[in-house]
């Protein structure tokens, strides 16, 4: 019977060394292990063998079904890693396949100019101020020292509705407005939106364009204060290192005028094709508000002043993002502004 | 303004800097220089040449061989001019030299015959055709004899000279003239200036008893002076003058005239000259056109006059029209004797009115519209006295003629130092406030710590304290302004509720995938209107452009169904485009047209497409409803929004809806009709648009946190068939309201119509969601809610339930 058993043992760890699958390992174990199994026989055939030869065999079947049962679960674990490693295998990809795109659209690129100035006041504790596209001369040109008959306010250069409506030339209007309502009240606005004058549209001129301009009115307001606010402008938009410069110039609504200039962001001021060869950009118009405009508006040029400034998203955007040609804002051609979404820094 | 730096010298010694570096000084200072040229171009080899001889070219008609002693050597020369002829003094490049174009001189062959060089035209020397003189525009330019063959033809013409180009603002009218210049730059290098002296001798007749002078118009005509200069040469100017002349950009005509341009560049007051015998009344009257009276001026055109424009006349008809341009019938010409100088002071306004109506700006007219200088007006008549009588040999009569009642007083500006540093934020002390008025030459005295000056009129853009404030600002530098930032009682900032929500609204389409569009708020009449919300009288421009934007829109969407035609023009065939942006309808009380911001937007193509994982779908009414109704879930307002089916021109009758907030409605959305879209060359396309303005002013909903749910829901499906034209809408509403508030949610989950259902009918399936807040629902519970739904669809809805 020993030598009945050690045949089986040798049998059994044969199968199992065999079996190619869980299946057949487990046909494996009923076959053996089973309640219908030779083991579980030779264990109901102990009751013949003499009384004391029975604890005896007793511990050499169990020793044998519990070796059994190890090799048994042993190699059950490397079928098992086996199986996993073909499924595996099998749902392999190819990793460089594209990926299913996530469908954003974008913001246009003068919207994403113009949000990017105002945040910047916004932090300054400016607010936003905004007027109706359509306006009167008089908020367009009177109020802001531009009276009738006066050679900057040409009919050929608007498109007037009536003699005294036209389409706003910039979005002063909305800072004559401003003044007004305010009665003599401390300002700081900025004043973001589209405008319009008789161009022809070209690869630099459009007929309708957008503009953002900012006032600043109160007690003791002072030119360093603008030439202060534009530096840190410079900054936000072009990079911490540009540095500014202001040039006399003329505005109607302003006295005195400048123009501000910033270091070339490409070249960093030693010259190249975006900025001429001069080293410096000139971005915006500004000055400290013409004492007839806030004698128009109900304050006394004695005692408050103020600052304005005013800029082109679209040349803003031209400059930052090399943008050759002004219409290509206006015809909405998704692959330009597809363009304009993503992170910058 | 073109400012040659060599005449500039005569001036202002401004020589121990470059040209560059000066004109970057005074672009610092406040004109910009634009560019600046140097008008030798580097040119090299260019000479004298003198034509000993000159014959035809036996192969070439057209061509002439010539003999040229260029200074030591005759060298031939083979040259195709018309005017070429043996005796004259001619500018020749000789091989090695590059010509401003770009050309090589080398030594060549022409028709066998050989030539070593080439004779110039002044266009060949790189000066604009318009300013060569008029006999030599179609050929050859021809020296005097008197130059030395050999020597240098740039020096004798003067174009070893550098020119800067100042693009003026309006208000710097001063420096449209040499002299202004010179008191910029003498200001700015802190340096003297050397005016012209005048000085002549005058003939013992007076020129009153040559001429009598009426001004009828006064007001538009405050002064005119009139001198008399006779028995003058009328001949080509001096070789000086005429290369001064064309290095300004005017092209010279005869001595007299252009004595005329030269004094006009000097001292930025026109004049003009007139034969004195073609006068023939011998009276000058200046007065107002008579209707329809006509005048030939010297460009030989006839202009019909009418009654407010300022003419001169011999008493009898215009003679010129003042300020503008001077006739035909009183141009100086080879013969004229007597000349009469006119120098005046003519209203802005009149002229700037005039040369609009009659189409013309000369450069005296855009003097005059700026305002010239009172105290000039003798002064250049005198000058050009002066130099008639030594460029043309004229005799100056004793006098002038005129009238005069022109202020020509300086303005007084008073002005305290603390003014100026407190608008400025700077320090600086009065001293160097007065040192800057001295290098402007203005009369400046400091009284009991004030500025007293008075300006002169050349200044005539000085007026108010802020003026002097700016030439303070600029002569002292802009680079020595602090920088500081503005302290005003301070306010919070931000954005209006109605401005945020802008944003929300944009961000939240834009995470729809729908990018945003920019169009033109003018449209076509044909296009104002179509597709409105809401329609009113159209506004319309006075003078359009075109017809093509000639109107105000009423709705964003023909500019919007236009970027798409043009996006699948060029093969971008899924177009998802959106724009914010203002209509305008009517008139208000204020005259404006009430202009209402809406939103709209159109989707053409694919909305979902990964190909290679074969997930594509096209856009549908759908797709766009979705956006919309999200759209009103982000502002809060889901809850209050109502489809219902709707008829819009242009619109696809069996798919478009009117949107409702509330009881108004608000917008609308749908496929375009699909005769639309053939017109427009799109596939099915969708729009919609609605009045953000209203949207955006209606307050969301408050928002509360819903506690989340501590006990199970249960859900139950239902399945019926109804007629075809029941709505979806109502069927959940009847759901809804029968369900009692345990029911939760009703969500359709299936659509149906054809096979296995009845014709007319279509089966709907919506899962329904019980739940109670507080406990765990019993069964009994749901099915009683449960029953109640199904038997109020069956008796509302006339539904067949399907098992
Ligand atoms: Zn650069």
């Amino acid at each position: 019977m020993k030598e009945q058993l050690h045949e089986l043992k040798e049998q059994v760890i044969a199968k199992i060394k065999d079996s190619q699958t869980i299946k057949e390992l487990n046909d494996v174990r009923v076959a053996y292990l089973g309640k219908k199994g030779p083991i579980t026989d030779l264990l109901k055939g102990m009751g013949k063998l003499p009384a004391e030869e029975r604890p005896k065999m007793g511990a050499l079947v169990n020793e044998i079904r519990e070796s059994v049962t190890g090799i048994l679960e042993e190699r059950k674990e490397t079928l098992e890693q086996q199986a996993i490693q073909e499924q595996l295998e099998k749902e392999s990809i190819d990793v460089t396949l594209p990926g299913r795109p996530v469908e954003l659209g974008n913001h246009h690129p003068l919207t994403r100019v113009v949000e990017e100035i105002e945040d910047f006041f916004i932090s300054m504790g400016y607010e936003i101020a905004e007027g109706p596209e359509v306006e009167k001369d008089y908020y367009n040109f009177e109020a802001l020292n531009l009276p009738k008959g006066h050679p900057a306010r040409d009919m050929q250069d608007s498109f007037y509705i009536t003699e005294d409506i036209l389409l706003r030339t910039h979005t002063s209007p909305v800072q004559a407005r401003t003044m007004e309502a305010k009665d003599g009240a401390a300002i700081k606005i900025i004043c973001p939106g589209k405008v319009y004058r008789r161009d022809s549209d070209d690869a630099t001129h459009s007929h309708q364009f957008t503009q953002i301009e900012g006032l600043v009115v109160g007690e003791n307001i002072r030119m360093s204060d603008l030439k202060g606010t534009l530096d840190l402008l410079a900054k936000k938009l072009f990079g911490a290192d540009r540095e500014i410069r202001l040039r006399p110039s003329f505005f109607p609504f302003t006295e005195p005028s400048v123009e501000m200039d910033i270091s070339c962001f490409k070249c960093g001021g030693s010259g190249c094709n975006v900025c001429k060869k001069t080293g410096w950009i000139e971005i915006l118009g500004a000055g400290m508000v013409h004492p007839n405009v806030l004698k128009m508006a109900g304050y006394n040029p004695e005692e408050v002043t103020g600052f304005a400034f005013g800029m082109g998203p679209e040349r803003i955007a031209m400059l930052k993002y090399g943008v050759e040609d002004i219409r290509h804002f206006y015809t909405n051609d998704i692959r330009f502004i597809s363009q304009f979404h993503r992170a910058e820094a | 303004m073109l400012v040659s730096t060599n005449w500039l010298s005569k001036y202002v010694d401004w020589n121990e800097l470059s040209v560059e570096e000066l004109a970057e000084k005074i672009t610092r200072a406040g004109i910009e220089v634009d560019g600046i040229i140097d008008r030798s171009f580097g040119m090299d080899n260019i000479v004298i040449g003198y034509v000993t001889d000159c014959v035809k070219h036996p192969e070439a008609d057209k061509l002439h061989i010539c003999q040229v002693d260029v200074g030591g050597e005759i060298t031939q020369i083979i040259c195709g001019a018309p005017n070429i002829a043996a005796g004259q003094k001619v500018i020749v490049a000789r091989p090695g030299a590059v010509l401003p174009g770009g050309m090589k001189i080398k030594k060549a062959k022409l028709r066998g015959e050989e030539s070593n060089g080439m004779i110039c035209s002044l266009q060949e020397l790189g000066i604009e055709g318009k300013v060569v003189p008029k006999a030599y525009a179609e050929g050859i330019y021809v020296l005097p004899n008197d130059v030395q063959a050999g020597e240098s033809a740039l020096t004798h013409l003067g174009l070893y000279d550098q020119v800067m180009e100042f693009d003026l603002t309006p208000n710097r009218s001063d420096a449209l003239s040499m002299l202004g210049v010179a008191y910029e730059v003498g200001a700015i290098l802190s340096k003297d200036i050397k005016l012209p002296a005048i000085s002549f001798e005058e003939s013992s007749e007076k020129a009153q008893d040559y001429l009598k002078l009426a001004v009828e118009a006064q007001e538009d005509n405050p002064m005119y002076i009139a001198k008399v200069v006779k028995n003058v040469k009328v001949a080509e100017s001096p070789q000086w003058l005429q290369n001064t002349l064309m290095s300004a950009g005017i092209r010279p005509h005869n001595n007299i005239v252009d004595i005329t341009n030269y004094v006009l560049l000097e001292y930025g007051q026109p004049l003009h000259a007139f034969d004195y015998d073609r006068l023939e009344t011998k009276e000058i009257v200046v007065r107002h056109a008579r209707e329809g009276e006509k005048i030939v001026t010297l460009d030989q055109a006839e202009r019909t006059l009418n009654g407010h424009q300022l003419v001169i006349t011999n008493g009898v008809e215009p003679v010129a029209l003042a300020g503008v341009m001077g006739g035909a019938n009183s141009e100086v010409h080879e013969g004229t004797a007597t000349v009469v100088i006119e120098s005046a002071y003519f209203a802005p306004s009149s002229v700037r009115r005039t040369s609009k109506e009659v189409g013309l700006r000369s450069d005296a007219s855009t003097r005059f519209e700026k305002g010239v200088d009172p105290n000039r007006v003798a002064e250049a008549a005198e000058r050009a006295a002066q130099l008639m009588a030594e460029l043309a040999g004229g005799e100056v009569l004793e006098g002038s003629v005129q009238f005069d009642e022109l202020d020509k007083t300086a303005e007084r500006i008073i002005l305290s130092p603390d003014y100026v540093n407190n608008r400025l934020g700077m320090k600086i002390p009065m001293d160097e406030m007065k040192s800057i008025m001295d290098r402007l030459q203005i009369p400046t005295e400091a009284i009991n710590g004030q500025l007293v000056m008075d300006i002169p009129t050349r200044r005539q853009d000085l007026r108010i304290k802020e003026d002097i404030i700016e030439e303070i600002a600029r002569l002292y530098g802009y680079d020595e302004i602090p920088k500081t930032l503005p302290v005003v009682e301070s306010t919070p900032g931000g954005l209006t509720p109605y401005q945020a929500k802008r944003r929300i609204v944009r961000r939240f389409l834009e995470a729809a995938g729908l990018s945003q569009a920019l169009t033109y708020s003018l449209a076509s009449p044909k296009d104002a209107q179509a597709f409105a919300l809401e329609t009113a009288p159209v506004t319309e421009l006075l003078m359009p452009m075109s017809e093509e934007r000639s109107v105000l829109r009423q709705s964003l969407i023909p500019h919007l169904l236009d970027a798409a035609t043009y996006n699948t023009a060029r093969r971008n065939e899924s177009v998802a485009l959106y724009e914010t942006g203002s209509v305008f309808l009517g008139i208000e009380e204020d005259g404006l047209p009430k202009e209402v911001e809406h939103v709209a937007a159109v989707l053409t193509g694919k909305w979902v497409h990964h190909a290679w994982q074969g997930e594509t779908k096209k856009v549908d009414f759908f797709v766009m409803k979705g956006i919309v109704e999200g759209l009103f879930e982000q502002l809060g307002l889901l809850e209050r929004i109502q489809f219902t089916k709707a008829t819009v021109e242009g619109m696809h009758p069996g798919r478009t809806a009117t949107v409702w907030l509330g009881d108004q409605a608000v917008g609308m959305l749908g496929q375009v009709h699909p005769t639309v879209q053939n017109q427009r060359d799109l596939q099915e396309t969708y729009v919609m648009e609605m009045n953000l303005r209203v949207i955006m002013e209606t307050a969301a909903e408050e928002l509360f946190y819903e506690p989340v749910p501590r006990y199970p829901s249960i859900s139950r499906d239902i399945a019926l068939v109804v007629d075809r034209d029941t709505s979806a809408a109502n069927l959940q509403a009847i759901i809804l309201q029968a369900g009692g508030k345990l029911l939760k949610t009703v969500q359709l989950f299936d659509l149906y119509e054809g096979k296995n259902v009845e014709e007319g009918k279509k089966s709907l399936a919506f899962s329904l969601t019980y739940f109670d807040p507080e406990r765990t629902l019993t069964d009994e519970e749901v099915v009683n809610a449960h029953k109640k739904v199904l038997d109020a669809l069956t008796v509302q809805a006339n539904a067949q339930l399907r098992s």
